[in-house]
């Protein structure tokens, strides 16, 4: 371990860092533009230079690495000459804009240009103007802000995996732009936002609707996919003004999705703000007691036996915990958290990321099975890119050919691929056998097909026979698309005994078997069609927060808060619990989820025992102690996977399998009802049209 | 001054023939497995005990450099690669190398990718020399056939492959890294140091970047012995140097003198003195346009070397002499050269970026006399707000000549702007 000097104190430093990092850990403040952590080293905008003993010149800290016997100085008057100077060349050809920039507030250039920047100016010169690139309907660019840190380059090659952005010209002509001036194509792309720091590259869909220090900020938990980005929410008065990431080292890091961070106008649109009974085909706004009392007295008239809940994608432990209460009240078995209708469930271990996500930048090999982790966990998918450019690790996948932004080599289509590598007949087990920390990540594509059930025993047959059980290290990943699935299937929302699962209720339906359902928050279905050809006669109950899929079936609404809008319980694909806080309310007469369950079941007369969100987290506590460990994994157990394993594969269809998501930019009701978003997936579609016609055309 | 007894580039006019064959008769080829089978190390020795310094600008010792390599051949395999995106303005010096005598180069290529365990040398050339690299490609050609490249090159046992590359004609791709870079195929940018190419060079391994002079005179030193270079010009400024004389003179050309020569003797021997005669000298950059100028009453005097050059707050850079006689505006020269180094920079790092067009665009009006004579002192601030703070020497280089020119002609800026001189400069 070096020591070093900075600024006459002596500390000791680990090898293979830089300079910067050391003169930190000294507690001597270094400014930078160009320098992230998680990024290459550019070592380009020059704020932070450093004098250094025994260098004729002052060297960048961020570049340098440290070096026993280092005497560096941060505060003497070479090195404030030194960075005003450099402050002085990156304002001279800046516009100076703040009063019309969306930076301004929260911007790394204003913030240094207090402290090392001087009140006039010297130059005398016409400022540079240059012309605004086209990145898409998520960035803004005003490139005349531009100080050429690149970042956004690095991140979009390094991280993200396009090689979109980039520099052309030289000199004081250079421009950052994306290649021939398209949108960029990655699902990480709104990172460059927070990456940029100054106003060059802003948000679009927020321009000049807010300044940073009007907003309301709220920590929370995004739930477009099933990793739990830690994030930020951003509100003013009652409407979310945006969704920015916050750091967590084990889940997100500092990005968050495109979705996560765009689709919140969709929280603004298609909101349900008040009940609707359905009269004579028509849905009609109806009070609170119209609602209840209808649901009552159908829910009387059948009993528990001709009752069914399926819960969606996004709902909050809570709600869940709620209704399944209310249903084991009702003794009414039929109930489903998988709205997919895979056959998950069990044995925790058999439906978690086992391996966690922040392992996927340890792992050695990876085999994904009917998986896209690029649509259905993009921050996850960077990591996996990651410990591929460190350490050009094995990538094989079962499923559709896809464009995962690293090379990985396509088996098979199907569960007959799987059974070879379990059989050991294919060459690639000899590369899981062989690594250290391989990682087999089954998706949803390969579950929720006719072969699912067969998919997930043959993919722990292979987690077993390869060497990824272990108490060390447990490979065998499942990959969920949904925010609520691993918190439904830790509650037990899944058929109890003589129960229907989602198909069955919905074939139940239309037998005439289940004469009610309710549907908390369940949009996606997997059939689809007018109400008789999905539901039959059924009564449909529909609780949600939007008026998608769901409602449009309904008999009665309810409506739901959505996920920024309620005090709430996730837990992600690897079964970290995490809490997400309100940040504002819900619209119009919209409730919280779990109070709108807890007053219906005062209104059948069957009261649920809690009467406060503190009551019914007891409760749930109670029954479920592992849940109480909010951001904490209580890891699945190993044998419950080998027991898996074991069970017999029957006879295979053969299908390929068929991943979950189609259109990245509109897999949830939020998303759906997101301007932004509609104007990415159309950009989308687009872009696969064109894709039909060579690189070369016109 | 240099006898032709002590000429290395006996053909740097072109006025014999350049194949092999002539070549060889000049001395070209003469027992270069011998050269070899003196060993790695002790060739880089012979080479550190010459004195010899680098010949692209920077005047780094050429033997200590090749020490910097690792002493064993790892995972990685060694380079060499040869700068010859010779573009410096006023320096013309390794063009004529190339042109007249290819085979001293090729020669030493070998010898010194030998010295550094390299089995593979790239020559990157300059954009725009397209006679030199048909040339410089043919030569490389008759090497090939003679068997002097190739496998087991010249007999010595050792293989060695040489490529041309051709460059795209990017002055920055002359700087070490940025030329490692665009060799690779990516955007010619220099990159941060360390770690040295010594280390980390082209395509991740160890790579010595040497300027075509340093390597040309490689193989006579080795055969007419360390002390033969180190007897010629000072001490730690020895050997040899091709100056190219360009400028107010009656016959502008390049020569091969010895290091050391006074500025004066070498303008009136080779290129016929000052047009008009030495009083009508006004000013000379000695070295290339990077180096600040020097004014008459220094020129008067001043030795042409690394060292006396530098004592007078100059460079002997390439030893490209450009020569200005009384008739030159001086600012408008200045300007001339900040708008070269202001259209060369790369754009990467901040200082460069934004002071090169800083500093023209002030020159220019300077030039027109439009300026506040406070703005002489800005514009010296600003260059020295450049100078030391970016990534490779061209913010330096960008720098200095307007450094020079302030601080020797301040009265004329100060007369064109129309304001009283200043009683002291500095």
């Amino acid at each position: 371990m070096p020591t070093i000097t900075v600024d006459g104190n002596e500390i000791e430093v680990e090898a293979g860092l830089t300079v910067l990092q050391a003169c930190e850990m000294a507690g001597a403040e270094i400014p930078r533009f160009c320098y992230h952590e998680r990024l290459s080293i550019a070592g380009n905008c020059r704020m932070c230079l450093v004098e250094l003993e025994k260098s004729a010149k002052p060297i960048a800290s961020c570049a340098m690495p440290v070096a026993e016997g280092m005497v560096v100085h941060t505060n003497t008057p070479t090195v404030k000459k030194a960075r005003e100077g450099v402050m002085e060349f990156l304002l001279i050809n800046h516009p100076l804009d703040c009063p019309i920039c969306d930076q301004g507030g929260e911007c790394d250039l204003q913030d240094q240009a207090m402290a090392y920047g001087v009140d006039s100016s010297r130059y005398d010169e016409n400022k540079r103007a240059v012309e605004e690139k086209y990145m898409g309907p998520l960035i803004k660019t005003i490139m005349t802000r531009c100080i050429h840190c690149t970042r956004c380059v690095r991140f979009s090659t390094e991280v993200a995996g396009v090689e979109e952005i980039g520099a052309i010209g030289r000199g004081e002509d250079m421009e950052i732009t994306t290649y021939l001036e398209q949108a960029v194509n990655s699902e990480l792309s709104g990172n460059v936002i927070d990456l940029c720091p100054v106003g060059a590259l802003t948000s679009k869909p927020y321009a000049f609707s807010a300044r940073p220090w009007e907003l309301r900020k709220t920590e929370s938990v995004d739930v477009m996919d099933a990793v739990g980005s830690a994030i930020r929410v951003d509100s003013r008065g009652r409407e979310v003004m945006r969704v920015l990431p916050r750091l967590h080292e084990d889940v997100n890091e500092e990005w968050i999705s495109d979705k996560a961070r765009f689709a919140c106008d969709g929280l603004n649109r298609q909101r349900l703000d008040r009940p609707y009974i359905r009269v004579d085909g028509k849905l009609k706004p109806a009070s609170w007691d119209e609602a209840f009392n209808l649901i009552t007295s159908k829910i009387s008239a059948v009993g528990g036996e001709k009752i069914a809940a399926i819960t969606g994608d996004q709902v909050c432990l809570e709600s869940m915990k709620a209704l399944k209460d209310l249903w084991s009240a009702l003794e009414s078995p039929h109930l489903d958290c998988r709205q997919d209708g895979t056959p998950l469930g069990g044995g925790r271990g058999t439906y978690l990321f086992n391996s966690t996500i922040a392992a996927a930048n340890q792992t050695d090999a990876v085999l994904l099975v009917g998986a896209n982790p690029r649509w259905e966990a993009p921050v996850l998918n960077a990591r996996i890119r990651k410990a591929y450019l460190d350490r050009l690790i094995p990538i094989g996948a079962v499923g559709p050919q896809t464009d995962l932004t690293y090379p990985h080599e396509v088996f098979g289509a199907g569960a007959q691929t799987l059974e070879q590598i379990a059989n050991g007949q294919h060459t690639f087990a000899e590369k899981l056998k062989a690594a250290e920390r391989p990682m087999l990540i089954l998706g949803q594509g390969a579950l929720a097909g006719p072969d699912g059930k067969a998919a997930i025993t043959l993919a722990a047959r292979i987690a077993d026979t390869n060497g990824m059980l272990r108490e060390d290290w447990n490979g065998f990943n499942v990959l969920h698309t949904a925010a609520s699935r691993v918190g439904g299937l830790d509650l037990g929302f899944i058929p109890a005994d003589g129960g229907r699962d989602t198909k069955q209720i919905l074939s139940g339906c239309r037998s005439g078997d289940i004469e009610l359902v309710y549907l908390l928050g369940a949009d996606d279905l997997p059939e689809a069609g007018d109400k008789a050809d999905v539901f039959g006669e059924a009564f449909v109950v529909y609780q949600g927060s939007h008026g998608d899929s769901g409602a449009h079936f309904a008999d009665v609404i309810l409506p739901g808060a959505a996920y920024t809008e309620k005090h709430g319980l996730w837990v992600n694909t690897e079964g970290r619990v995490q809490e997400a806080k309100a940040a504002s309310f819900p619209p119009g007469e919209a409730r919280e989820d779990w109070k709108i369950i807890r007053a219906l079941s005062s209104a059948i007369g069957k009261p649920l025992d809690y009467n406060t969100l503190a009551e019914l987290r007891a409760s749930l506590f109670d029954a479920h102690p592992h849940l109480a460990a909010i951001d904490d994994i209580s890891p699945g157990d190993i044998s419950s996977i080998r027991a898996l394993g074991e069970q017999s594969v029957g006879q295979l269809s053969g299908d390929p399998f068929a991943l979950p998501i189609k259109d990245y930019y509109l897999t949830n009701p939020i998303a759906r009802a997101s301007e932004t978003m509609a104007e990415c997936s159309a950009l989308f579609a687009q872009r696969q049209s064109d894709g039909k016609v060579t690189g070369t055309h016109g | 001054m240099l006898q032709d007894k002590d000429r290395i580039f006996t053909n740097l006019y072109g006025l014999h023939d350049w194949r092999l064959p002539a070549a060889r008769s000049r001395g070209a080829w003469d027992g270069t497995a011998k050269l070899l089978e003196r060993g790695h190390d002790e060739i880089a020795e012979v080479i550190k005990e010459s004195g010899l310094r680098g010949r692209g600008g920077a005047g780094f010792p050429t033997g200590l450099k090749w020490t910097f390599m690792p002493k064993e051949v790892g995972e990685r395999p060694h380079y060499l690669v040869v700068n010859a995106d010779e573009s410096e303005p006023g320096t013309c010096k390794d063009r004529d190398i190339m042109r007249h005598d290819p085979h001293i180069l090729i020669e030493g290529c070998l010898v010194a990718s030998f010295a550094m365990r390299a089995h593979t040398c790239y020559i990157y050339l300059r954009g725009e020399f397209i006679r030199e690299r048909e040339r410089l490609q043919a030569a490389v050609d008759e090497a090939y056939e003679a068997g002097l490249i190739g496998k087991n090159a010249a007999g010595s046992g050792w293989d060695f492959d040489l490529y041309l590359h051709h460059g795209a004609g990017a002055y920055i791709c002359g700087e070490e890294t940025a030329l490692l870079e665009s060799l690779e195929g990516k955007k010619g940018q220099p990159r941060l140091k360390p770690p040295f190419p010594a280390n980390v060079g082209l395509y991740g391994c160890p790579t010595t970047v040497n300027n075509v002079e340093s390597i040309a005179v490689t193989p006579t030193i080795l055969r007419r012995g360390a002390d033969w270079f180190a007897g010629l010009g000072r001490p730690n400024n020895t050997g040899t140097k091709v100056f190219c004389i360009s400028g107010h003179v009656n016959n502008p050309c390049n020569v091969e003198e010895e290091m050391g020569i006074p500025l004066k003797e070498l303008i009136e021997k080779h290129a016929g003195g000052v047009r008009g005669g030495w009083d009508n000298l006004k000013a000379v950059i000695p070295g290339g346009s990077s180096v600040p100028m020097i004014p008459k009453e220094i020129c008067d005097t001043v030795l042409m070397d690394f060292d006396s050059l530098r004592d007078v707050q100059s460079g002997l850079g390439t030893a490209a002499v450009i020569v200005m006689d009384k008739s030159t505006d001086l600012i408008k020269a200045i300007a001339r050269l900040a708008y070269f180094y202001k259209h060369e920079s790369c754009g990467q790092c901040t200082p460069c970026r934004e002071g090169t067009g800083w500093m023209w665009r002030v020159l220019e009006r300077m030039v027109r006399g439009e300026a506040q004579v406070e703005e002489i002192d800005m514009l010296y601030e600003v260059t020295k707000q450049v100078e030391g703070h970016t990534i490779c020497a061209l913010g330096d280089a960008a720098a200095w000549p307007i450094q020079g020119l302030i601080r020797h002609f301040r009265h004329e800026i100060e007369e064109r702007i129309g304001a009283v001189p200043a009683v002291a400069a500095e």
